[in-house]
């Protein structure tokens, strides 16, 4: 008799994979990654494929150094990769993409102990850790290759004309991306069609995003009693695409589902506050951080009480 | 009914089945009868190597509360009594019947007089029946509640949630009558008011036959439940007909509640008629293994290898064969096990289904956690057994409510990274049994 596989149930399993979730972020990114290249030019491009390269170079180094099995067939440093990048200027220096890809992969996510094990979202931390470090070749955004306002030639951030005061492109230029920002934060439209993407595959759920987002406006709505000015707030800097791409990473958010819309509902309190009061323009990626660190305590808070489950 | 249903996760049905009648298949030249094939003690065997026995002889005592005596499935001679080792690990004795091919019923076998609870229980006990469906509670002891005044709500299991088995369909189908005849039964001796039949809505043909049959009987209702799993598993099954909970470490009769599969039900109505015990079961055989899949009635004790023969052999190489369905089934090292009570299906899965793919970090999805028919966060459970020191291990699985894991599957089958969940859970209960025992 041949030998017979034992093993424990169950025997069957989905469809479903980590890597084909991740390959539907990557595609869920493409046409941001477009958008942006279309938008800001070919420089768009060289940022976004040093920063995936570097990132799975990074991982696939790290698992070789240490003796770890292979793991960039997961994709999974692909989709940070591509998502620093997105979160990055068109113009900003080469170098400076490698050093944040690799402090995304190592420090934040492979030191950790890699894929699942990270606390903080890797792209967020690494642009934060960017951002502080490079400030000068960083902040703000490159002015768009192509414009329908050839005045607009600062690039100047419109969250930056919010604050300083200028002149605002127009609704339609702010939602197609034609206006100064990062590669991938630019296109809202683009965003919008990768979260449709995701929310079919059933990826993410739609919620978390659409509490963030909302939760920017209604918080502007009534601080600055302005329709126009909340609409600016909800189309500008990186919060349509954090909102999709990195409040809705499965590692670092809540894993209950209501725990994911406390979690969204505060990361949009923490960029209001830091847009309205503090010092910088954007309080995205800050606002991802602050909440990658209470996630834990809210998964616990929100846990569900398991069938006929006595209370403890 | 319940406000929302539980148990929502979308498995293949593949009730390949489901069409065809079961065919009976001749007696095997010797039967295997196990002394443990239910939950609770093991029966003591009470023949010895040599005895000649027809079918239905009493061959093992039930050697407790919670324990079935046994019977032989042929006619012919004990050749001898044997250890045998379980796919589960265990092990118990084995009464190896050589058949004179006869199938001669014992001569003594005679309808039971059944004229209160108390005979019902008796008779049933000596029947030898177990929960059809899975499990193998002895039937006599959940009976035995109705004694002690707990029963008010019958429940009768016609989920058939497992992929592949198709064995309680056409027990509903064809054998519709018994178990009307069943029902009539408890509704005689059992002072429940009402009786819920929980089918999925993938079997419309045994929702619609059943509701025909018991269209003049205002106690009992057909429920269809969605076509998700685990609709059978008792708790969830509990929860979606009647809307009640069981509470943790309690039975269904605490929330009085007797749940029945619909297959014992049928067995009950034929024992009372012919006084025959527990001696044949119906079995689906299928799987990417096998040649020609079909239900089969096989005396019990039959050889899963002789059992597969009848139907037509293997298609290709086997990988896996599992006792029972794919999702909670236990896979087999030997094709030379015998058929149980408690069996009602043998999957076999070629060289390629065989093994899943491997194993990858858990990105916590959170997808178990959506699964979990009992709302358990099994990320928890696997976390909590990497913690070094023994007794903050025991503490951790015991406040994430590791005993009510059921072991259903869901939360392994959902998983994108193919984490062994379930089976770090069975690891884990073993861990709080031992602690448990210790103190």
């Amino acid at each position: 008799m041949n030998k017979l596989v034992v093993s424990s149930s169950p025997h069957i399993h989905t469809a479903a994979s980590t890597q084909r979730i991740m390959l539907d972020v990557l595609i869920a990114l493409v046409p941001t990654a477009v958008a942006g290249t279309v938008i800001f030019g070919l420089r768009a491009l060289l940022v976004i494929l040093t920063c995936v390269a570097t990132s799975v170079l990074a991982e696939f180094l790290f698992n070789l150094i240490l003796k770890k099995g292979e793991t960039i067939s997961d994709l999974s440093a692909a989709v940070t990769g591509l998502i620093l990048a997105l979160n990055l200027r068109a113009d900003a220096p080469i170098w400076q993409c490698i050093v944040g890809s690799v402090f995304a992969i190592v420090v934040v996510k492979c030191l950790f102990g890699g894929l699942g094990c990270n606390f903080a979202n890797p792209a967020a931390t690494a642009r934060v850790f960017m951002l502080i470090c490079f400030t000068g070749t960083l902040s703000g955004g490159m002015a768009p290759v192509i414009t329908s306002s050839p005045e607009l030639t600062s690039g100047a951030t419109p969250l930056a004309v919010l604050k300083a005061g200028g002149e605002l492109p127009s609704m339609l230029d702010m939602l197609l991306g034609l206006k100064g920002g990062a590669i991938g934060e630019v296109c809202g439209a683009a965003v919008i069609v990768g979260f449709i993407y995701l929310v079919i595959r059933k990826v993410i759920h739609f919620e978390t995003p659409l509490i963030f987002v909302g939760t920017v406006f209604v918080l502007s709505l009534i601080v600055d009693n302005s329709f126009t000015v909340a609409t600016y707030q909800v189309l500008s800097g990186g919060l349509i695409f954090a909102a999709v791409f990195m409040a809705t990473d499965y590692v670092t958010t809540p894993i209950t589902r209501t725990g994911k819309m406390i979690f969204a509902f505060g990361c949009g309190l923490i960029t209001f506050l830091i847009r309205a009061f503090g010092s910088y323009p954007e309080g995205v990626s800050f606002a991802i951080l602050l909440m990658n660190i209470l996630s834990p305590y809210i998964e616990k808070w929100t846990a569900k009480r398991p069938l006929g489950g006595n209370a403890k | 009914m319940p406000r929302f249903m539980l148990g929502r996760t979308h498995v293949p049905h593949r009730k390949n089945t489901a069409e065809a009648p079961a065919q009976r298949m001749p007696a095997p030249e010797q039967v295997v009868i196990l002394t443990s094939q239910h939950i609770g003690a093991p029966a003591t065997p009470i023949v010895k190597a040599g005895d000649t026995v027809y079918v239905g002889t009493k061959i093992g005592e039930a050697s407790g509360y919670v324990s079935s005596p046994i019977h032989s499935s042929v006619s012919g001679k004990v050749k001898k009594i044997e250890p045998h080792l379980l796919s589960n690990g265990r092990s118990c004795m084995a009464i190896i019947i050589e058949s004179d091919g006869q199938m001669t019923p014992d001569p003594e076998i005679k309808a039971p007089t059944v004229e209160n609870i108390d005979d019902l229980v008796s008779a049933v006990r000596e029947s030898g029946l177990v929960g059809l469906g899975g499990a193998g509670f002895p039937t006599a002891v959940k009976l035995d509640a109705e004694k002690k005044g707990l029963i008010d709500q019958i429940v009768i299991n016609g989920a058939e949630c497992e992929p592949y088995i198709t064995s309680d369909t056409l027990t509903m189908i064809a054998k519709a009558d018994k178990v009307k005849a069943g029902v009539e039964i408890l509704e005689k001796f059992i002072s429940a008011k009402n009786i819920a039949i929980g089918i999925e809505a993938n079997k419309p043909e045994c929702i619609a036959k059943l509701t025909e049959i018991f269209a003049d009987d205002d106690k009992v209702t057909v429920i269809p439940l969605p076509s998700t799993y685990p609709q059978g598993a008792e708790k969830i099954l509990i929860h979606n007909t009647v809307g009640r909970v069981v509470p943790e470490g309690k039975l269904p009769a605490d929330v009085g509640c007797l749940v029945m599969n619909v297959t014992s039900v049928a067995f009950l109505a034929e024992y009372l008629e012919t006084g025959m015990p527990l001696v044949e079961k119906c079995v689906t055989v299928d799987g990417s293994a096998i040649k020609n899949p079909m239900n089969v009635i096989c005396p019990i004790g039959t050889s899963i290898e002789k059992l597969i023969e009848f139907t037509g052999g293997f298609k290709s190489e086997p990988g896996k064969i599992l006792y029972g369905g794919p999702m909670m089934g236990i896979s087999v090292y030997t094709t030379e096990e015998p058929i149980m009570k408690n069996n009602n299906a043998i999957v076999a899965f070629n060289k390629k289904d065989a093994k899943l793919p491997p194993s990858r970090n858990c990105i916590h999805c959170g997808r178990c956690v959506a699964a979990c028919p009992m709302g358990l966060n099994p990320t928890l459970f696997a976390r909590a057994m990497k913690v070094e020191d023994s007794r903050e291990r025991v503490a951790r699985l015991n406040e994430a409510k590791l005993m009510l894991c059921m072991e259903c599957g869901c939360c392994s089958f959902v998983c994108p990274s193919v984490r062994p969940l379930v089976e770090t859970n069975r690891l884990a209960k073993a861990e709080l049994r031992a602690a448990q025992a210790k103190k």
